[in-house]
This record gives structure tokens, sequence and C-alpha cells, in this order.
């Protein structure tokens, strides 16, 4: 029996969240003003959270390391937000959310948080609308919709290339209207070190002031991580250059269970890397895969003349292009789930079509596109049909006015003009389906300590369905936790204030300084990103797209070994006590190089290919991904000293509204 | 290429600050004008001496986190990007790199190229928001059609991503763009007009506050954007400000 307790409420999956609303514990509105809540993270999931529980009248500090709340990596995400709101009249509904999410995540995820959160879906949208939040519209005036991967449905609301960025500012607006009422206490530039836990529940947290270096106390009832992912441990990713697992790592060595630290989405649609100067990679949306086409040459003749400049890619006749994710998948088409997609272009490069110097690039290609819309157009308009120049450049303008955003990203990084040459992609990392383990309840193994967001492990499985990341963030923040955080205070009202002065904090907070005082005295050799690149490539060769038991084994001990060495080599200059990227940088790498040892560590237990986790090992007679029954659980990993040490807990998945079955887009 | 930057120093904000040279070699075409100064200060750190400090985070033009001033231009020559999207063959070798924070008395230094921008924030927490409460409980979001110029307008104005570079370009040191764009948002869209009269003067009361200069018309901001925000944000605000005084 694991003494993991998933809290799933009793009754039928439909009921299930209804009823644990109406069954839970309450406060009531003068015993919120006496409760203190903590947030650290401000993105889709923090943001929402801390806005909201001021709102329902609690005390709220909220933290994040950027200058702004603005500026949390929420806002990068480009194509939309998936919602069951059957507008387009197309057969979706919040069973077919939720069985896409599950199927999407190679069932891999727990049933009755994926309902909830289909369930939730369309309050998000009415919510987001209600703030202002200028979603894409049709002619007519009503909202308009496009399709992501894995699905058959159009169920994805967007705001052209910059979805992230106006859901963000959503809930930016609503945490600042809070912050103009008093009721959320704003940290910018602060940086979570560690979580205090006084008599077994979490009571508050340590912070930096990235500004003056000040090690600050901060006490509450409960403290909330919505910390975002930990993709940065392979150095290249598509994160911001700040995202970083501090606050979720730190929760772990203080009690909180993470879970399938191994489920990584790597994304198809990335510009692929260009040089050893890189320091980060970009994602280019999913949204274009409803249009462009992805293929790479059928003749290795014509794959040499490309690479060598001979043949240019508009010039190759359509017979002498292999369209694989057409051929390979002739349901889902160029519109398969991202690992899917991910491991085609792999397959294809490993096999030598690789169309860049490098031999890691396939094209993604909107010709076709440009024609479909531009005939359109012209019939509107009562122009030419036939006039080839005059369709491809109204196609274009309709193509720019969807994506235009993100065609000018890829002409500015690549120097390449990608309405008159097709783009070229490689699959990157950009999403960590893994994370803190959660409840029901969104808490973690540490009583009072919750954890939202792509920080938890919760909804995704194996792998994330496009679209689904922000609807999980603003679920959990705006409508989740506010609701089940309540269950827990509600045994708080009379607590009073929580002191900062215990030996919990004064612990904490010297176990910080202790930290902080060895980097910065340390003199060592090496730069910080010395050390942080060399991790991203043991990471990336080791514990990326395929993964085997060789390779997984020597991971573990080179990631053990690189630790080492940074501990003793690593040299940061300045002091603690100024503005310090290269201290804040140093701390952050210190937790990636335990975390990615964890991660090895699990990708070598599970002994299955699910999602965005591929052992060679086990795979089907056609390359496809072999998930294994017995593997039908969540890892969930107790920390004790070492990640080596680590010890594993089992929550076994159960499917009782879903049959599970052989995942095929084909 | 060979290089030689020219950038702004300053310890804290209390330091004086001053120029200092710095050259570098071997800068290839394809790196970012970041990764430029990454390998910078992987240079400087590796001979003992303390990096350039510089604000930075997706990396990718939507964060708005980056904020050089180089070469007299806010995020640099190039235009509709930010400096993070800046890439190096926008420079010849042999040129000479001026680099300096976005200065404004409202956005105070806080370290070489790092500057304050949290007037922008207290802006608005006067009342850049709608006051709809997140509950969830509100009407269906078909239930009010928004003719779609008016949505795509208001899209435009959030387009913003709030990192001054209006400011840094304006000889006044004007945040009427940023202001105005956020002001413009709601103002196009029905749900904004219930608190439109509060809204424009808090919030222009409180850019006044913060010690950001009026608007002269040069139009320097809008060719500096790198989200190519209109002036025609700043006549709207205008136009609110005007029927919100009168109101009030």
């Amino acid at each position: 029996m694991s003494i993991l307790d998933s809290k799933i409420p009793k009754g039928p999956l439909a009921d299930k969240w209804t009823k644990h609303k109406n069954d839970i514990n309450l406060v009531n509105p003068a015993n919120k003003r006496l409760i203190d809540v903590i947030v650290v993270g401000t993105g889709l999931a923090g943001g929402s959270a801390a806005a909201t529980l001021a709102e329902l009248g609690y005390n709220v500090k909220a933290f994040c390391f950027q200058d702004s709340p603005r500026r949390a990596h929420s806002i990068a995400a480009q194509g939309g937000i998936n919602a069951a709101k059957n507008y387009q009249g197309d057969g979706d509904s919040t069973y077919r959310l939720f069985y896409d999410t599950v199927k999407g995540g190679d069932y891999r995820s727990r049933e009755a948080n994926v309902y909830r959160l289909a369930e939730v879906s369309a309050n998000i949208i009415d919510q987001c609308v209600a703030q202002g939040v200028p979603f894409a519209r049709e002619y007519g005036g009503l909202l308009d919709n496009r399709s992501f991967g894995g699905v058959l449905v159009s169920r994805t609301f967007y705001a052209a290339g910059q979805t992230g960025q106006q859901l963000l500012l959503g809930a930016y607006s609503a945490l600042n209207r809070q912050i103009g009422r008093g009721k959320v206490k704003m940290y910018n530039r602060h940086e979570m070190l560690d979580v205090v836990i006084v008599d077994g529940k979490a009571r508050g947290i340590i912070a930096r002031n990235l500004v003056t270096g000040e090690i600050e106390r901060h006490s509450a009832h409960a403290v909330v991580l919505g910390t975002g992912g930990y993709g940065n441990v392979f150095f290249l990713s598509t994160n911001a250059m700040g995202s970083n697992v501090t606050a979720a790592w730190k929760a772990h060595k203080r009690g909180a269970f993470f879970a399938n630290p191994c489920y990584t989405q790597i994304h198809p649609t990335c510009i692929p890397v260009s040089g050893d100067h890189q320091s980060k990679l970009t994602l280019m949306s999913e949204s274009l895969r409803n249009d462009g086409r992805i293929w790479v040459p059928k003749h290795k003749k014509d794959v040499e003349a490309i690479r060598a400049g001979k043949l240019k890619p508009t010039d190759l006749a359509e017979e002498d292009r292999d369209y694989y994710l057409e051929r390979r998948y002739p349901a889902f088409g160029n519109l398969v789930p991202r690992d899917v997609a991910s491991r085609a272009a792999k397959e294809r490069c490993d096999a030598g079509y690789g169309v860049n110097a490098t031999g890691e690039a396939v094209y993604l290609d909107f010709a076709s596109a440009f024609m479909r819309y531009g005939k359109e157009q012209a019939h509107v308009k009562g122009l030419d049909e036939n006039d080839d120049a005059l369709v491809k450049k109204l196609g274009q303008e309709v193509v720019r006015t969807k994506y235009g955003n993100l065609f000018q990203m890829y002409e500015k990084i690549v120097d390449q003009n990608p309405y008159e040459t097709p783009m070229m992609i490689y699959p990157a990392v950009h999403y960590t389906m893994g994370g803190v383990w959660v409840d029901y309840n969104l808490m973690t193994t540490v009583p009072g300590l919750y954890c939202i967001g792509e920080a938890n492990f919760s909804d995704h499985g194996a792998n994330r369905l496009g679209a689904s990341a922000l609807m999980q963030g603003l679920a959990d923040g705006y409508f989740v936790l506010p609701y089940t955080i309540g269950d827990y205070l509600a045994d708080d009202i009379r607590t009073g204030p929580i002191s900062t002065d215990s030996k919990e904090f004064e612990e904490a907070e010297k176990s910080v300084k202790d930290n902080i005082a060895h980097l910065i005295n340390n003199n060592g050799k090496y730069s910080v990103d010395h050390f942080h690149k060399k991790l991203g490539k043991i990471m990336w060769n080791k514990c990326g797209m395929a993964r085997n038991e060789a390779d997984l084994k020597s991971a573990i001990t080179e990631i053990a070994e690189l630790r080492a060495e940074f501990w003793k080599d690593v040299k940061v200059p300045g002091s603690n006590d100024e503005f310090n990227e290269e201290l804040a940088k140093a701390l952050r790498v210190a937790d990636f190089l335990e975390l990615g040892e964890l991660f090895a560590k699990d990708a070598l237990l599970r002994e299955e290919s699910a999602g965005g986790h591929f052992r060679e090992e086990y795979q089907t007679a056609e390359g496809e991904a072999m998930r294994r029954k017995e593997f039908q659980y969540v890892s969930a990993w107790e920390y004790k000293g070492e990640p080596k040490d680590a010890v594993l807990h089992k929550e076994d998945l159960v499917y009782e509204n879903i049959e599970v079955k052989e995942r095929s887009y084909k | 290429m060979n290089l030689t930057l020219k950038i702004w120093r300053q310890k804290n904000a209390s330091d004086k600050g001053k120029m200092v040279d710095y050259p570098i070699s071997d800068v290839s075409p394809d790196m970012s004008f970041l990764e430029m100064l990454d390998v910078l200060n992987e240079q400087l750190i590796n001979k003992g001496e303390e990096p350039v400090a510089f604000d930075h985070d997706c990396r990718e033009g939507i964060c708005g986190m980056c904020s050089l001033y180089i070469n007299g231009e806010a995020h640099g020559p190039d235009r509709g990007i930010t400096t993070c999207q800046l890439h190096m063959r926008m420079f010849k070798d042999g040129d000479t790199i001026t680099i300096e924070p976005f200065r404004a008395k409202a956005f105070p230094v806080i370290k070489d190229l790092v500057v304050d921008r949290s007037s922008f924030d207290r802006i608005q927490h006067a009342g850049g928001f709608i006051s709809v409460n997140t509950s969830g409980n509100t009407i269906d979001a078909n239930a009010i059609p928004i003719n779609k110029h008016d949505a795509d307008k208001s899209f435009e104005a959030a387009m913003c991503i709030g990192c001054g570079a209006c400011v840094a370009s304006c000889k006044n040191s004007s945040a009427m763009l940023f202001v105005g764009a956020k002001v413009s948002q709601f103002a196009l869209l029905p749900q904004g007009q219930v608190e439109a009269t509060d809204r424009v003067l808090n919030m222009v009361k409180q850019m006044d506050e913060e010690g950001f200069g009026n608007c002269t018309n040069t139009g320097a901001c809008e060719v500096e954007c790198p989200k190519g925000i209109s002036l025609e944000n700043i006549a709207r605000m205008n136009r609110e400000y005007l029927a919100a005084s009168l109101k009030g």
C-alpha cells in the first residue's frame, strides 16, 4: 500500500469536483483576514492564484524573481488556450477534452484531475473575456478558434501568436487590482531559496532580495509554489534564462515528493541550434502546424544539394518531397501530438535527411497555405483566382495576420524570409510534465505546501497537448486552488500570525547563508555557465528524445561527478550584498545539478516508452512508443540526501472512465 | 568581427557611474546582442573582473525585461524588435558600440545597465484593470459580440510589453505611449466602459506622480517601440482624459 493519498473524491467522475466543493471546509470572510498566504511565482498559475486568494480576503504575499510579475515566462506562450466551449459545434465536450488530454498524455495522468481541468476550462474563457483579454474574433464579433495537435476539433482560443502574453497580462491586471487595494504585497526581484517547515507544516520561506542581497524571512499559514518547469536543466531550452527549479527543488528537499521528473516535452517546431554561443532556443508555435506542412527531401542527393546551397527547397518538385507526418499518420497528419512529431523529425534526421549544415533541421512549409487562403481571398474580393502571384500575395497577408509575429521572430533570428522559403525547424526542450507531486487538492506531501501550474505534475501525464499549459495554469490558479486551500486553512483561523523568530526559520536562513558564503568564497576556476552547459550536454545526449539503459547509467555518474566539480571549482565574482546575477545563477544551477541526476534515475527506472519518455529498448516494430502495463503508475521520489538515494513511492493510476488502449494517430 | 564596446558601469544606485571601453573579438554575426554580452561577461569573469549587469529573461522579445540603449537608440538600430532579438549582423567589423541603460528620472539605475521600472507597475496598480472578480461566475464569453475591428485595435494596444523604450526614447521621458496603450486596450472594449472615467484619471495621475514628462508629439516613442504601438493610443488617451475631466 502506497503512503501516497491522492484524496480523489468518491462518486461518478463528472460529479467529483462539484461534490468535493460542497464537502470541503470553508473559511468565513472575517476569518480570511486573519490568514496569510505566500505565493511564489507570478505566472499564469501564481499570478491568478495570488489575485484570487486576495479577492477572497486572504492576506497575500507574492514573490517573483523578475522585475515585474508581468515578465513571468507564461508571457511567451504563443499558440492558444484550450476550452471545451464547443463554439464551433464540431462535437466538442468536457468529456472529449478530458479524453484527448488523457490519451495525449499516453495514459499516465490522473483521471479525476484531468476531468476537473476540462470541466473548468470553459469558465476560464468567460473570465478572461470579462477581464478584457482581447482574444481573436470573427467578423460577426464572436470568438475565433483554431486547432492544435492530437485532437480532431477546434477548441483553441488565441490572440495571434501572443496568447500567453494576453492571458498573463489579464492575470497581472487582476493582481494589480489587489496590489492597489493593499491585499497583495508584491515582492519583485526576490528569489525563494528555502521553504520553512514548522511542526510539520509549511509556514514560510527564505527569500533573497536580488537587488540588495538581503536574506529575508517571510511567514504565512500556507505556501503556494507556482514556479514553472525545469526545462533549463538542459541549458538550451525554450524557457526564459531565469526559469529554474530552485523553489520546487527546495520544497523537495524539505519533504515534498517529486513526481515523474523524466517526463519532458521536446517540442517539434523550434528554431535549430546555430552555434556554441547560443543561450536559448526559440519556439515556433504549434499553431503553425495548422497551416504549415512538414517535409524533408525524399532523396539523399537532393539533401546534399540543399546542404551545399546548390538547390533551393522551393525548387524541389512535389514528388521529390517526403511529407513524412502525412505519410505516417494520415488521420492526424501534421497535427499529431508533440512527442510523436518530435520523434518523427529525429528519425528522418538520424537517417540523414536533415536539411541544414548540422543535419538537424526539417522544413515547415507554408506554400500551400498561401495558395489556399489566397484563392479564398481572391474569390471573396472578386479577383482573378488563376493569377498565382496575386493569389500568393493575398494568401501571405492572411498568414501574416494569423502568425505575423512568429514569422518576424524567425526572420530576425535566422536571417531568412519565411514567406519566401520554408522555415527550418528542429525539436527542442520546451515543457516539463513532471514536477512536485500533489494530491487532488494540489497539496504536496508537506501539509500547507501547495504546488500549481507547470511546477506540479498532475494533469498532462507523459505528454502535454498543445494549448493545455495555459489552461492548466489558470484552472489551478483561478478555480481550483482558491477552493481547496480553504479546506486546509479552516484549521488555522485561531492560529494567529506565524512568528519568524523560531529555530526553524533560523536553521533555514543559516543553511541558505552558508550555501551563499560557500559559493562566494569558493574562488574556483570556472564560471557558472561552464557547468550549466556541461550539464545540458549530458542531459540532451543521454536523457533527451531517445534514452537507453547504458546512457542513463552513465548520465547518473557523470552528473554526480559534475556536481562535485561544481562545488569545488565554480567561480562566483562579486559579493552577496549587491545585485549579483552570477550568484543567482550559481544557486539555480546547483539545484539543476541535483535534479538532473534524479531525472536520469527516474528515466532509468521507467522501462517503457510513454509520451515524451522514449526508451529505445521499448518500441513497436514501427518505432512507436511501447507502453507497459506494469508501469501504469506515478513515480514519486522522496528525498534522502543524495539524489541517488531517493526513495520511490508509487501512485497507481486507475482508469475507470476511459479505456486504456494503444495510442494511435494513424 | 572585432568590436569596441563602450559600456556604462555603475556599481549601485548611489555610484556616479562612467563609460568603460571593452574590446571584444571573434564575434559571430549570428549571435544575438545579448549573447555577445554573455561572451564578454564570460571573459570578464575568467579575468577576475566584474561582469556587466543587464536585465534579460525570455530572449524572444516578449517579456519586456531587456532594456539597453545602444548607439543612442532604445533596443538598438534594428526596428520592431527588442535588444534580445537584435543580431550582430546589424553591425560591421571594427564598429564601436555604445551601450547605456534606459535613462529617465522615473527609471533609476540599480546597477550598470539595470534600471528600476517599478513606476510602470504602480501606474498599472492605479487603474490598469477591469474590476471583475476572478470567480468564473461571469457571463458567457460570447454573450457580448465585439466588432472585430475594435477587438483587433484593442489587441494591438495590448501588445505593449512594458519595456520602457518609449520613455527612454522621449526627450521628455514621457510614459504616454505606455499608459495610452493600456487605456486604449480597455477603452476599445465594452467591458472597459464601466470604469473608463476613473481609470484614465487615476492612471494619468499616477504617471505624473512618478515623474514622467509630458508628450510633445515628436513621435520618437512610436519609432523605437519594439511592438509598433501607435501614437493614436496617446490621442485616444487624451480624448478619454478630457471626457473624464469634464465628467469628473
